[in-house]
């Protein structure tokens, strides 16, 4: 089977950059984040602050009352803190690493190996169970277990412990995309 | 003295757009490349996490030893063992049945695919069903298992950094070696072109 992509109205497709290099960049980038601001890179942080802003947006009443959210709402707008701008970073830094190297494509993938209807299920079930671990855990694998194990926090190495013990189990038992 | 401690917009959309630009040239925007990790023919995923640990952790020991940064400068996650332990094989799960994590569902979305929005939708969804439940119950939960005498190896058991470090080293030279020793036993890693054209492992897996 060929993978030849129609060459019309689209760039060239770029190989990815090789797993020893990318990781090194990765590595820096961190590196420089923890020099800039005390911390590291992250990703869920924006999303709580993206649940409490919506919350605000339908319930305000119920949010505020919130043991969890409310406090996020306390010092005004809860989409303002560095986490969202650096998440708008990532989403900017991604269009242009996929338009740069030909790979930009509106697609629904996986829709093409568990049928469309599925994904939609295993998409939304997957970000769900994320997004209740990374607040059980308070991080993610960018936050806690990227950012965490480069500062040798025992925390972060037991979040991707089990992080790849329960991935490699699930994904024995449940085909997602 | 470092770290400045910038909490401004302009450090956070630029180390946001480079975190971005590196983790989408990585291939980290593609599920079907991101959950190959998980069936072992596709070692990416902890052949660039496993690298950009080792090469931050390091960066970060030296600016300890020649002095330029203090030993408790950077933050550091509390070390819950039990909530770690918990949200890491629900995200581990969550990555597994959708085939995003948090942050590479961003990348996924901005380039292209619309099922990282719908798992971003799952995600806010997930952190109110979290919100709901929050109280009494739930935060006794996540405070068991806190390791007391610190957060980091050192602190906690007195490993020197270096050691750690070290170890994590040679495990890396061990991750590259056996993940490409699965990868020439299976497909091997999903390349750029059957990533962009939503190759799933069904159409892959047939290719030897």
């Amino acid at each position: 089977m060929s993978y030849a992509v129609p060459s019309s109205g689209h760039r060239p497709v770029k190989p990815f950059w090789p797993p020893f290099a990318a990781g090194v960049a990765l590595g820096l980038v961190l590196l420089l984040t923890f020099v800039l601001t005390g911390h590291g890179l992250g990703a869920t942080g924006a999303s709580t602050r993206l649940a409490a802003w919506l919350g605000m947006e339908v319930a305000p009443a119920a949010t505020t009352a919130n043991e969890y959210l409310g406090p996020m709402t306390e010092g005004g707008n809860p989409l303002s803190s560095w986490i969202s701008w650096q998440v708008v970073g990532v989403a900017i830094g991604a269009l242009v690493a996929a338009f740069l190297g030909g790979r930009l494509r509106i697609q629904f993938d996986g829709a093409r190996s568990v049928g469309t209807g599925k994904r939609v299920v295993t998409a939304l079930v997957g970000g769900l169970l994320s997004g209740f671990g990374a607040r059980v855990a308070a991080g993610c694998t960018s936050g806690l277990g990227l950012s965490g194990a480069a500062t040798l926090g025992i925390a972060a190495f037991v979040f991707l412990g089990t992080f790849f013990v329960f991935g490699l189990v699930v994904s024995r038992l449940v085909r997602g995309v | 003295m470092f770290p400045f401690y910038d909490a401004g917009a302009i450090s956070a959309l630029v180390c946001g757009a480079l975190f971005g630009f590196v983790l989408e040239n990585s291939g980290f925007g593609s599920p079907c490349k991101l959950t190959a990790q998980f069936r072992l023919s596709d070692w990416s995923v902890l052949k660039v996490m496993f690298t950009a640990i080792v090469v931050a952790a390091t960066g970060l020991w030296l600016m300890r030893v020649a002095g330029l940064m203090e030993a408790d400068a950077v933050y550091v996650p509390t070390s819950l063992l039990v909530a770690s332990a918990i949200g890491g094989a629900l995200v581990g799960a969550g990555f597994a049945v959708g085939g995003y994590c948090p942050g590479t569902s961003v990348v996924g979305m901005f380039s292209g695919r619309i099922d990282a929005l719908v798992f971003i939708v799952g995600l806010v969804l997930g952190t109110f069903v979290f919100a709901g439940l929050y109280g009494p119950a739930i935060e006794a939960i996540m405070a068991m298992g806190e390791v007391q005498t610190g957060d980091t190896f050192s602190d906690a058991w007195g490993i020197p950094d270096w050691l750690l470090i070290a170890i994590m080293a040679v495990a890396l030279v061990a991750v590259f070696h056996f993940g490409s020793w699965f990868e020439r036993r299976s497909r091997g890693p999903v390349a750029a072109d059957e990533a962009v054209a939503g190759a799933g492992p069904a159409d892959v897996s047939d290719r030897a």
